[in-house]
């Protein structure tokens, strides 16, 4: 059985016969000289007709994985040249799937930094009319409604998850789990929808206020802090629960001192996920909140600028000449990718630093 | 202020699965008393009703009466926050909270309960928890070190100053000694010759020779099948216990034969 | 405590519980019927916001052609984007786990993970931005080849959008914008796979494909499919991308490559909402209403695929 594994099958025994040996193997290096050899064949072609780059990547990936396939087929056989443009073919997939990563991030670097200045972050967009101005404003309304919405979400995310994982039991716990799953699922916009439904019901029509947004964002954020925050808690040994118990400790306080300080580490990490989360979004405001010039710190108050939705009009509606909203709306964008990016560094800083410690 | 605990006819139950069947019994105070028996006999749960542990488990409860010097335990006006501070408990893995120091761990009883005690006092009940768990010479010099930097033997001796910090009547342990080697075996068991001059202890023990060596009395558990309730087989001195016992089932368990 | 509920025999009545835990557990209890407080408020006040657009007059409705006849575009529109980015992201995304679960060595592999879920951090917005300025003028070209050979199919024939703002592009930013989630759960999966299973493929002599297709992906099959139904479930209610990268003219057509594109429900309302008033807003709130009960559903077929297979694995 094991001599007919090893030895290729009928198709390709000819070529094999004739050498006597059953194993041949092209050496590692085989694969990327193929692709390289159809890199420079495809750009070849490309640069005599007129160039395009999709064309010659997807002209390469073609070259490259049919000529690999091939020349592993006539050396080591059927199976290992399968097993050869799978791999190809994977690998492929992956470095697609990577250039987007890049370019966006390239892109939104190299055309954020041109206002990346003083400038930016200390004036807001009143009175300016082409050059200059900035997202102060937008920078202040995205850091008070963010602040909002975790005031809202971390209380209610943080006491829901305690009582899925420390008292419920039975159909109302079910029925939370289940309508937590279906609030992941609630897209951004209609978030936004039932935060204006809401208020517009109280304030009348045509409403937008700072806190709807906060509301708006919060139905997004609360099922991922409890989604978070319930595995967290669930890690906590139950022998610590025990331990606490049995020193007489009332249940809740056994939660508050114990349970809680052992899962801090968990718990700051996925609020802090949970804020990179809903920072960036740009729907629920753009229905909610809406878009002023001025710098408005008052939530209750009438419109507010946030950074997404000034990028969304800076770029969407740059007015005349374009080229000065254009730039400042990349430069809101690198802000908020910054922001994201930051958060999530913080976030596993938190995990890192905040861990209890077991160390001897 | 040790005191005397009295079982009659205590029944546990698993939800509808009884898993202990009418154990009466009575443990003396001052005394250590040693519960044996085979895996799943049901041992463990019985103690855990001892300081109302049981319950925690969802879907568990007990029926039958316990006692402790004339206070129904599982009475009507019985909390169970109330007996848990009377009767400390100290378990099969040490488990000192890994977010407290050895010095937090020791007055957690106090501080989880939120009762306000002077730095001075805190100190000196500290110290003499450390103390009565032999334990205060090796760590006097490092009690802001985390509870979980020490040893396993002195992980588990940190768990009964913690549990003795609370001035409890009656100490229960559960294995207290089956993670641990022989030496730190040997110090738990030297720490329970010294701390049932003042507490009432109740140990379980997979360790025959570790009942014979601490105990005064030992209650034999067993169980006659898979799914069939654990029961109290016999209860008498350790001494006789080992060497002339009532009946053949706690012989036979005792010389090997067992099963 | 627990005790309160589980010891229900008659005769062992319980003291009343310390005030401590009543609160605490008072407050806990209130915070989870809050979510479920604030779900049905979210469909109950879309309904009360909706109802006006529902009982209105069809010509008083945006587009004159009723409720039905402005909605219907804007759905078709949702689930073609939505279905395009399926299509290409979930064979992509198994491409993702698999590399990163079997090809990629060893230390790379949790690195590529982290830069894999990174690409979920990204704020939609952004990949707006980038589809508008970067993608789609370089795609431009490629549907110019695809109308002049495939032109045939009625999904290429073109004429070929100049700015490259077409279907397609959204399809493959949204495509993009979901690999991360789809992949992540195929990684999940993939890792699942006992050992004992792939290594029982590698000593019958199996290459790594064959022990892949022997072992790996019969196991992870459901997860897969449960997680690109997750990944839909994203697409179809994900707008600032689709806003920003459509070039939006109404109606329904399956050209991909061409500039007359229906919108999505998400970016329509994203367009209109800001400038609408009246009957207008209604009719947006209603289209919401509508992608609610859509996502809605594919997200619970998702869970329900997902669930099914994590009680299954369960029993391993």
């Amino acid at each position: 059985m094991s001599t007919q594994l090893t030895r290729p099958p009928a198709g390709a025994r000819a070529a094999e016969d004739g050498n006597g040996r059953s194993e041949r193997r092209l050496p590692t290096w085989v694969p990327w000289a193929v692709f390289g050899a159809a890199a420079a064949i495809a750009f070849g072609i490309e640069a005599l007709t007129d160039f395009t780059v999709v064309l010659a990547v997807i002209y390469t990936i073609v070259l490259g994985v049919v000529a690999n396939y091939a020349l592993s087929r006539s050396v080591e056989g059927r199976r290992r040249a399968t097993d050869r443009l799978v791999t190809s073919v994977v690998t492929c997939a992956f470095a697609i799937a990577m250039v987007p990563l890049v370019s966006l991030v390239w892109e939104v670097v190299s055309r954020g930094a041109r206002r990346l200045d003083g400038e930016f972050f200390n004036s807001s967009l009143v009175g300016i009319i082409g050059e200059g101005g900035g997202a102060y404003h937008a920078i202040m309304g995205t850091l008070i409604i963010t602040l909002l919405t975790t005031l809202i979400s971390v209380p209610i995310g943080l006491m829901t998850a305690i009582y899925l994982v420390e008292y419920a039991r039975g159909r109302l716990k079910r029925s939370i789990t289940f309508f937590v799953d279906v609030m992941t699922g609630i897209p951004s916009i209609v978030a936004g929808l039932f935060a204006y439904a809401l208020f517009a019901l109280f304030f009348g029509p045509g409403v937008r206020l700072g806190i709807m947004g906060a509301v708006a964002l919060s139905v997004l954020m609360i099922p991922v802090v409890v989604r978070s925050a319930e595995e967290v808690l669930k890690l906590v040994p139950n022998e610590l629960r025990e331990a606490s118990y049995a020193l007489g400790v009332p249940k809740w306080r056994t939660i508050v001192k114990v349970v809680i300080p052992t899962a801090i580490a968990g718990l700051g990490t996925g609020v802090t996920l949970a804020i990179a989360r809903v920072v960036g979004e740009t729907a629920p405001l753009l229905v909610t909140v809406g878009i002023t010039n001025a710098t408005n710190v008052d939530p209750f108050d009438g419109r507010m600028a946030t950074l997404p939705v000034y990028a969304y009009y800076q770029l969407t509606q740059p007015g005349v000449p374009p080229e000065n909203a254009i730039d400042r709306a990349w430069t809101a964008a690198l802000l908020l990718i910054a922001l994201v990016m930051g958060l999530n560094v913080v976030a596993r800083l938190i995990s890192r630093f905040f861990a209890p410690k077991t160390g001897r | 202020m040790a005191k005397r605990i009295d079982c009659s006819d205590v029944n546990i139950y698993y939800g509808n699965f009884l898993a202990v069947e009418g154990v009466t019994i009575s443990i003396e105070p001052r005394s250590i008393t040693a519960l044996i028996g085979p895996s799943g006999c049901g041992k463990s749960t019985f103690l855990r009703t001892l300081n109302r542990m049981h319950e925690v488990i969802p879907g568990a409860r007990v029926e039958g009466k316990v006692v402790m010097d004339g206070q129904d335990l599982y009475g009507s006006d019985a909390d169970p926050v109330t007996v848990r501070r009377q009767v400390g408990m100290v378990f099969q893995r040490p488990n000192p909270f890994p977010t407290m120091s050895i010095y937090e761990n020791v007055a957690a009883g106090l501080r989880l309960n939120g009762t306000r005690t002077k730095k001075a006092e805190m100190d000196e009940l500290v110290e003499s928890s450390l103390r009565g768990a032999n334990l205060w010479e090796e760590v006097k010099d490092r009690l802001d070190r985390p509870g979980s930097s020490l040893s396993g033997g002195q992980q588990q001796r940190l768990c009964i100053a913690r549990a003795i910090a609370i001035e409890p009547d009656v100490l229960l342990m559960d294995e207290p000694c089956s993670a641990l080697d022989p030496i730190s075996t040997l110090a738990i068991e030297d720490l329970m010759a010294e701390l049932k001059e003042r507490y009432t202890i109740v140990i379980v023990t997979h360790n025959m020779q570790q009942a014979a060596r601490v105990s005064e009395s030992t209650g034999f558990f067993n169980l006659n099948g898979i799914g069939q309730p654990g029961r109290l087989i016999e209860f008498n001195p350790t001494e006789k216990i080992f060497s002339n016992p009532d009946q053949k089932a706690t012989e036979d368990y005792i010389s090997g034969r067992f099963g | 405590m627990t005790a309160t509920r589980t010891q229900s025999e008659p005769g062992t009545s319980r003291p009343p519980r310390r005030l401590g835990d009543r609160v605490f557990a008072g407050t806990a209890r209130g915070a989870g019927i809050a979510i479920l407080v604030i779900l049905a408020g979210v469909a109950a006040f879309l309904v009360a916001e909706a109802i006006p657009a529902l009982t209105a007059p069809a010509e008083e409705v945006p587009g004159g052609r009723g409720l039905v006849g402005y909605i219907a575009p804007l759905i078709f529109g949702t689930l073609l984007a939505a279905i395009i980015a399926l299509i290409v992201a979930t064979p992509l995304a198994v491409a993702i786990a698999l590399f990163i679960t079997h090809y990629a060595p060893r230390r790379l592999a949790q690195g590529l993970g982290y830069v894999v879920d990174l690409l979920a951090a990204i704020p939609s917005i952004v990949y707006g931005f980038w589809g508008i300025t970067w993608l789609a003028p370089r795609l431009v070209p490629f549907y110019r080849w695809l109308e002049d050979n495939l032109g045939f199919i009625p999904l290429f024939a073109g004429p070929t959008s100049a700015t490259g703002r077409t279907m397609m592009t959204a399809g493959l930013v949204l495509a993009i914008m979901i690999l991360p989630i789809v992949s992540a759960i195929s990684r999940e999966v993939f890792l699942q796979v006992p050992t004992l299973h792939t290594e029982a493929a590698l000593a019958l002599g199996a290459t790594r494909w064959e022990m892949i297709r022997m072992a790996v992906i019969p196991y992870g099959k459901s997860g897969v499919i449960g997680g690109s139904m997750l990944g839909l479930g994203r697409a179809l209610g994900e707008t600032l991308a689709v806003t920003l990268v459509l070039s939006v003219s109404g109606g329904i057509t399956f050209n991909l490559i061409s500039s007359g594109n229906p919108a999505t429900i998400a970016a329509n309302i994203a367009l209109q909402f800001p400038e609408s008033t009246g009957i207008a807003v209604n009719t947006l709130i209603a289209s919401g209403l509508a992608l609610f009960v859509i996502t809605l559903a594919v997200n619970m077929l998702a869970r329900w695929i997902v669930n099914r297979r994590a009680d299954f694995s369960g029993a391993n």
